[in-house]
């Protein structure tokens, strides 16, 4: 038997790393990976697919999407789920609409406290989270049974109607539908404002997410709450500021779809959250937090806008939609994992 | 410290910009306090008060259903009716509604039957307990088989048929049938009814609880197609949503519709929506109540066994501004 010298092994962890593996380590790369892949995919089986203005119309299909898919990136690295984000899109458009109109105002009033609702029900989940040490699922759970019960009956009782009355023709609506609804003309192609408000809502997420303390402690908070509690992260403040961040994101794209179709009917949103969380997942934030990316949710959402308007590009058989829609979100999320396995190993 | 400060003022600012534009009225729109009480007025029925159940399959926060309720309301005070109304989209939990009224001892009930099969077994309990029933809206083919007195609703197929040859009139070769909840028999119905006279029909699916994807959806189809002529939308809400994609789009398909609402009726006197096909849900509610009225006020049967028709009625720029006043009512 003879002992083999081996070089001296440095630590893994201190190891200098290629620059590729360090590319392929990335958290959005399976995701990117998977969204090239499709828009190649889709390019070559419809190729009205590659016009400009079908490009526009699959980002805004995106960006209503990855607007809510910024937030909820941010708080599953954060560790924690969020069910109620569909409905609470709506629950924000409800009351913006439902106070102007009933009390006659401007509508600018209603966005305002619409915001300051949005950021309250963001604040009571994770509020009731942190003092009642349940588990997001069943928090948000109960939050999402609540407004959807809330949406309906407030609607109803104030409006008279399961939808509310149009406020088109009321004050400041024409300066906020500028604002969250109009369209921006980019060399003779009309692209929804809500594709840039997204760009602008991962570009901010992102820069706090890695280069702020805050960021820090979101990755932190989400890895292991106790350890970051020891090392003197504000776990509670961070945990709650998130919730309040899926709050502001559920408002934006709520004065969106208010403005956009001035009129709100109170049963929608439903199942739209886990639209959110399956681009978060897509993009590579894992489920039990403390890893991911803003970037990847909206790759992610990205890969699900290519995917739901390219099936109609591609003049499928509709009754198959929900079935290759699914079949991608899985591929999708499986090149994500062992793109991600094969980083690792490197 | 600094950023504690900015906190505050953040919380002032939150407080204070909403207080000042409270000043800021809007000098249009918004609510207009009540005119005058609602209601057909007249008399009420000198008869003693029964209890009727509504029980409908109404998915919630649908606007169609209250319309539906609105005329049932209106038949329930003339008639002497104590009205309960119950929904659930879900065939098994909307026959434990007609159970739980059956048990309730009411003295009528009026049912959608959208799912017959999985309403048999609680209609066929109220036949045994001697409760009158009538059904409305859904399935009109199986109405007298399961023991109802009557129905009253429209034959979806044959709506689809009426906008199926309006449009073959005019002149249109390719519609788009936009079904905005996949596996919807009526709505299938609808497009299947338009297919049958206008072959070149395609359907499109879209996720109806969230506007923005039907809008954006439909631009792509629209993009990807370009022989499209008409887009019809299924819904009022659905409906104004698709005129927003044809914009969006760039392109000249026209628009029809299915159903009422007042913004629609508005639409097509503008001349932006050629003409829809209201199947006069008020009317499905009212009657569905006031024939299990008139059964208990002297064993009337309306409709001789057969299905009494509240529809198909086209109504386009000539007609829409009757209708539409009814529709700001909320009766339309």
């Amino acid at each position: 038997m003879t002992m083999t010298a081996t070089a001296p092994v440095t630590d893994e962890r201190v190891g200098k790393k290629s620059t590729l593996s360090k590319i392929l380590g990335r958290p959005e790369i399976g995701a990117l990976v998977g969204a090239v892949a499709l828009f190649i995919f889709f390019a070559a089986v419809a190729p009205v697919f590659l016009q400009p203005a079908s490009i526009a119309t699959v980002l805004y299909g995106a960006s209503t999407i990855g607007i809510m898919a910024v937030g909820v990136s941010l708080l599953m690295i954060g560790g924690e789920f969020d069910l109620s984000t569909g409905v609470a899109v709506i629950s924000s458009a409800l009351m913006a609409s439902l106070f102007s109109w009933y009390f006659s105002m401007n509508v600018w009033v209603g966005v305002a406290l619409a915001l300051v609702m949005s950021l309250g029900v963001g604040f009571i989940n994770g509020w009731i989270l942190i003092k009642t040490q349940l588990p997001s699922f069943i928090v948000t759970l109960a939050t999402f049974l609540m407004l959807t019960g809330l949406n309906l009956g407030l609607t109803r009782a104030i409006g008279g109607s399961v939808s509310t009355p149009s406020i088109s023709n009321m004050d400041g609506f024409d300066s906020a539908k500028a604002i969250f609804a109009s369209s921006v003309n980019i060399a003779g192609v009309e692209v929804k404002i809500t594709v840039f408000i997204w760009i602008a809502m991962v570009a901010v997420a992102s820069w706090i997410l890695l280069r702020t303390r805050v960021g820090n402690w979101i990755f932190a908070s989400g890895g292991d709450s106790n350890a970051a509690r020891a090392v003197g992260v504000p776990v509670v403040k961070t945990k709650i500021g998130l919730f309040m961040a899926v709050g502001f994101c559920a408002w934006v794209l709520g004065m969106h779809n208010l403005f956009a179709f001035a009129t709100v009917q109170s049963g929608e949103g439903i199942g739209n959250e886990f639209l959110y969380i399956i681009a978060a997942v897509i993009g590579g934030c894992l489920l039990t937090g403390g890893y991911g990316s803003a970037i990847g949710g909206a790759i992610g959402a990205f890969i699900f806008g290519m995917a739901n308007k390219g099936i109609v590009y591609a003049e499928w058989n509709p009754d198959w939609f929900k079935f290759f829609l699914g079949l991608m979100l899985l591929l999708a999320t499986i090149v994500n994992l062992v793109v991600k396995r094969r980083a690792e190993q490197k | 410290m600094s950023h504690k400060l900015s906190w505050r003022k953040l919380a002032a600012a939150a407080v204070v910009v909403p207080a000042l534009a409270l000043t800021a009225c809007s000098s249009s729109g918004g609510r207009t306090p009540e005119a005058a009480n609602e209601g057909g007025g007249g008399a009420i029925a000198s008869t003693e008060r029964i209890n009727v159940a509504l029980i409908t399959h109404a998915a919630p926060g649908d606007t169609f259903w209250d319309i539906v309720r609105k005329g049932a309301e209106e038949a329930s005070a003339k008639d002497n009716v104590e009205l309960q109304y119950l929904s659930d989209p879900e065939g098994g939990r909307q026959a434990q509604l007609v159970e739980q009224a059956i048990d309730q001892g009411v003295d009528g009930i009026a049912v959608t039957l959208a799912k017959p099969d999985a309403l048999a077994g609680a209609l066929k309990k109220a036949e045994d307990a001697g409760i009158p029933v009538v059904s409305l809206n859904a399935g009109e083919d199986r109405s007298a088989e399961l023991g109802a007195i009557t129905h009253f609703g429209s034959n979806e197929k044959l709506a689809g048929e009426a906008v199926g040859d309006r449009l073959a009139t005019e002149g249109y070769k390719h519609p788009i049938c936009v079904i905005q909840e996949q596996g919807h028999v009526g709505l299938e119905n609808r497009c299947a009814g338009v297919k049958a006279k206008v072959p070149d029909t395609e359907v499109l699916y879209v996720q109806g609880t969230d506007m923005t994807q039907v809008e954006s959806t439909v631009t792509a189809k629209l993009q990807a197609t370009k022989a499209a002529d008409v887009v019809i939308g299924l819904g009022a809400p659905f409906t104004l949503t698709i005129l927003k994609s044809i914009s969006g789009a760039g392109s000249d398909a026209k628009v029809a519709s299915f159903d009422m609402n007042a913004e629609l009726a508005q639409k097509i006197v503008d001349g932006e929506i050629l003409f829809t096909v209201d199947q006069q849900p008020w009317l499905q509610g009212y009657g569905a109540v006031d024939a299990l009225w008139l059964n208990k006020r002297g064993g009337f049967e309306i409709g001789g066994g057969q299905p009494v028709l509240t529809g198909p009625t086209i109504v386009d720029q000539k007609s829409a501004e009757q209708v539409l006043q009814f529709a700001e009512e909320g009766v339309r």
